[in-house]
């Protein structure tokens, strides 16, 4: 389990939990960001924030802080690209 | 708003770039009415529909929205104007939801919510075209049955394809009042929702219906109960316990709306799409390279200094035909009214000069207009505000800021309506309020004329072009902690998530491009156009106003052997001067001391407050050498090098000295001297608060920036 913020660019992780009420958007929720949705960190800005993922088809742009409150499971059955070693 | 055809009205609805707008102009045509919804900044487009049966209905054109959790104002007019909640507005007879045929997931969640609201619905899958290039193939028999019945057409709204289907479509929804399946929502969350609705009802003696009720549970945002007039004491109890409820049957509060929504419309659409063979997108290996770690800032810097170093070289040519023009025909409108010297002035002057000074800018802002709708329309709009986010988000701004803040480098207005773009309401007022800091070109005159007439010939071109550079950034110096102050302190708003959905890229449509830019323009000629207009008729009959002949004799008298062109600037000079401008002027002039203006260059001030670049042509006047003045002109800068104080302490000193000259250009680049821009923040900004705000603001900045660089400098050299 780690937060979504700490994914490398081309890791996948499965939605395990969000917390609403820590100030997740409901943006990202209408957008279908719900537990058990598999995702892809695309990219990093250039400048390190925000974040570029991939989920549902579309392609999706957060920041850090927001990518924080969001937990990923990224050892679940979903295809896992070898993490690039840092 | 209520249109003099009271019949049915139909609501265009869906997510931000599903071709709502396209789909409008296809099915409307030309005959669009742009207003605006009352008390709020978002433009109320509609147009008329011809059904296809000769039937016509009013069509509006919704803001997209991804959800009807209201969180921004755009989001809540169309949850107010679906619910029929807008004074003077109709409830809608039927909703046309454009949904994007390559992602029916997420577009149909916005689908299923509004089917909430109980209205017939008509369901567009748009973008058909990318839809089977990718090989995607859509069952819309199957999936209007699973919608129970509501018509479901496919459209290519740009190539003008499946239009007529859609009017057939809404024509039936029409006739058939065929409400779209809803939710089966868990008893009790179901439950819930009838407690909140009830304990609301009871509480405010309204009517709550059950859309209103799934807003009161499930939102965070209070606008509906707000509305509603129920009270955080009348509902807290209620809302909690509904919240516990939900918890309690396994849902998190916050989020079992979409959880709902989401599970439902996985059914819904299980077996609608086959993916066949297609090319996938290319989006990705653009991204690849135009998003990349080092190259992506490298190309986003070249893109940007292309696109907006052309805006200036590409407006300069028609500027130069426009200037041409206006000079032409005051040469022919003049002579004829030699007679009339009022009547000549007033048009002359007034009314050719004043049309002209606003003319000129209308290249540089169609120009604008055409190249941020090339920008967002190929989708690299998005990118460029994923690049520059790091670099705003402190400050209070996001990556969306930065467009409109370069482009205030050309021009104030274009910039301030791209602002519309910000979803972030604070992000939004706060860029539009440092967009006017930017220097733009209107400010480009004084910097030449100051740098060519001093800053060159005292200190040599290489300063000159560090002047140049300096003032370029004096603007923003200031813009950037204004903006922090502004959204830290001022506006003391919850700070709200930046998340952008990155478009696929597409070929922008020259036609649809054209269209915008046009349109935009119109908006803005016939809103600031008449606010310079009447601004400049009064400066004119200011510095007009009173004339005695008695003036004019008095310098010819005194001149005797003057060529006739000397002793005309003269008199004209000692016209302005007695003026009620000129007086005023004067008056006022003490106030201006501080940073070493005497009361010619006061008057160029005040002159200026409408439109900053007349502050030339003023000068041109004042210092007697007629008011064809130019920057690069001869005459002006040797008046100006020879003009000495003629009393006070500072008598016999020249009054342009370096401390003078670099405050009369750092008052110019942060003072607020512009009638539309005025104009278009209260527009954008909802009222004249913020407008009136900005005008303080920036002139007592201007002010105080002016008499330290004064003050500074004069007791160094
Ligand atoms: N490929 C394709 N693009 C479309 C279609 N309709 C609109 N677009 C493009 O999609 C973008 C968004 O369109 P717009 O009408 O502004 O969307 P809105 O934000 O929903 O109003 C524009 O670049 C349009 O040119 C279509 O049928 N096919
Ligand atoms: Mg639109």
């Amino acid at each position: 389990m780690t937060p979504l913020s700490q994914l490398l660019p081309g890791q996948f992780g499965k939605l395990a939990s969000l917390n609403p009420e820590r100030g997740v958007d409901q943006r990202l929720m209408a957008l279908g960001l719900l537990p058990g949705m598999v995702l892809k960190l695309i990219r990093r800005a250039p400048l390190g924030d925000p974040l570029a993922i991939e989920f549902g088809g579309q392609v999706v742009s957060l920041r850090l802080a927001e990518a924080e409150n969001l937990i990923v499971d990224v050892s679940a059955d979903c295809p896992i690209q070898r993490p690039r070693q840092p | 708003m209520s249109t003099p055809d009271a019949g049915l009205l139909v609501a265009l609805v869906g997510n931000p770039n599903t071709g709502k707008s396209t789909l409008f102009n296809a099915l409307t045509g030309l005959r669009q009415r742009v207003g605006n919804y009352p008390g709020v900044t978002v433009a109320r487009k509609s147009g008329t529909c011809d059904l296809g049966d000769g039937q016509k209905v009013e069509l509006v054109d919704l803001p997209g929205l991804y959800s009807l959790a209201a969180a921004s104002p755009d989001e809540q007019v169309v949850i107010d104007a679906l619910s029929g909640n807008i004074a003077g507005d109709r409830r809608p007879d039927a909703v046309v939801l454009v949904v994007d045929s390559t992602n029916l997931l997420r577009n149909l969640f916005l689908a299923s919510q509004v089917a909430e609201l109980g209205r017939p619905v008509v369901i567009v899958l748009n973008q058909a075209d990318v839809a089977k290039e990718q090989g995607l193939r859509i069952d819309t028999e199957l999936l209007s049955r699973r919608l129970g019945g509501v018509p479901v057409v496919m459209s290519s709204a740009w190539k003008g394809e499946g239009i007529l289907d859609v009017r057939r479509a809404i024509a039936s929804a029409v006739a058939n009042q065929t409400p779209m399946k809803r939710v089966a929502w868990p008893t009790n969350i179901a439950a819930a929702l009838t407690d909140v609705a009830t304990a609301a009802a009871a509480d405010t003696g309204k009517p709550v219906t059950e859309a209103e009720g799934q807003r009161l549970l499930f939102d965070t945002n209070p606008s509906t109960a707000d509305r509603l007039g129920w009270t955080l004491a009348q509902r807290d109890k209620t809302l909690r316990s509904a919240r516990d409820r939900v918890r309690n049957s396994g849902y998190n509060p916050m989020a079992a709306e979409p959880l709902v929504h989401y599970a439902h419309l996985r059914i819904v659409l299980e077996g609608v799409v086959t993916e066949g063979a297609g090319k996938a997108g290319r989006s990705a290996a653009v991204d690849r390279l135009l998003l990349h770690r080092f190259l992506g800032p490298v190309l986003f810097l070249g893109i940007m200094l292309g696109f907006f170093g052309s805006v200036f070289w590409l407006a300069k040519f028609p500027m130069e035909w426009i200037q041409f023009g206006v000079d032409a025909l005051k040469g022919v409108v003049a002579p004829q009214l030699e007679a009339y010297p009022m009547l000549q002035s007033l048009l002359a002057d007034g009314i050719i000069g004043g049309v002209g000074a606003f003319l000129v800018f209308l290249p540089q802002i169609l120009i604008l207009f055409l190249f941020i709708g090339i920008l967002e329309d190929s989708g690299y709009m998005a990118r460029a505000a994923f690049i520059m986010d790091r670099l705003f988000s402190w400050c209070g701004l996001n990556g969306k800021s930065f467009v409109p803040l370069l482009s205030g480098f050309a021009c104030a207005i274009p910039s301030l309506l791209s602002t519309r773009t910000i979803e972030d309401p604070k992000a939004r007022l706060a860029t539009a309020f440092v967009v006017p800091f930017m220097s733009c070109s209107a400010r480009f005159p004084i910097y030449a004329l100051m740098c060519a007439a001093f800053i060159g010939p005292l200190y040599g071109p290489g300063w000159q072009s560090v002047v140049m550079i300096g003032m370029h950034c004096v603007g923003l110096f200031f813009a950037v902690p204004t903006a922090f102050v502004l959204t830290r302190l001022v506006l003391k708003v919850k700070p709200h998530p930046f998340v952008l959905e990155l478009p696929r890229y597409q070929m922008p449509k020259p036609r649809d491009v054209l269209w915008r830019m046009w349109q935009n323009a119109a908006e803005f000629v016939s809103k600031a156009g008449t606010v310079i207009f009447a601004i400049t008729i009064i400066v004119w009959a200011l510095s007009y106003f009173p004339r005695d002949a008695s003036v004019a004799e008095r310098i010819k008298a005194s001149n005797p052997t003057a060529a006739e062109e000397v002793v005309k600037a003269k008199v004209q000079a000692a016209y302005v001067e007695q003026s009620y401008m000129g007086r005023f002027g004067k008056a006022v002039q003490p106030i201006f001391d501080p940073l070493g203006f005497d009361w010619k260059i006061t008057v160029g001030v005040l002159a200026s407050f409408p439109a900053r670049e007349v502050i030339v042509s003023t000068l041109g006047v004042t210092y007697s050498v007629g008011e064809g003045a130019k920057a690069d002109g001869q005459h002006l800068r040797k008046a100006m090098q020879d003009a000495k104080w003629s009393e006070g302490p500072r008598a016999g000193a020249p009054i342009f000295s370096l401390a003078a000259v670099l405050a009369l250009m750092v008052f110019f680049a942060l003072c607020s001297q512009c009638g539309p821009t005025i104009a278009t923040l209260a527009q954008e900004t909802g009222g004249w608060k913020w407008a009136a705000g900005s005008f303080v603001y920036m002139t007592a900045l201007a002010w105080l920036a002016g008499t330290a660089v004064y003050q500074v400098v004069i007791r160094l050299t």
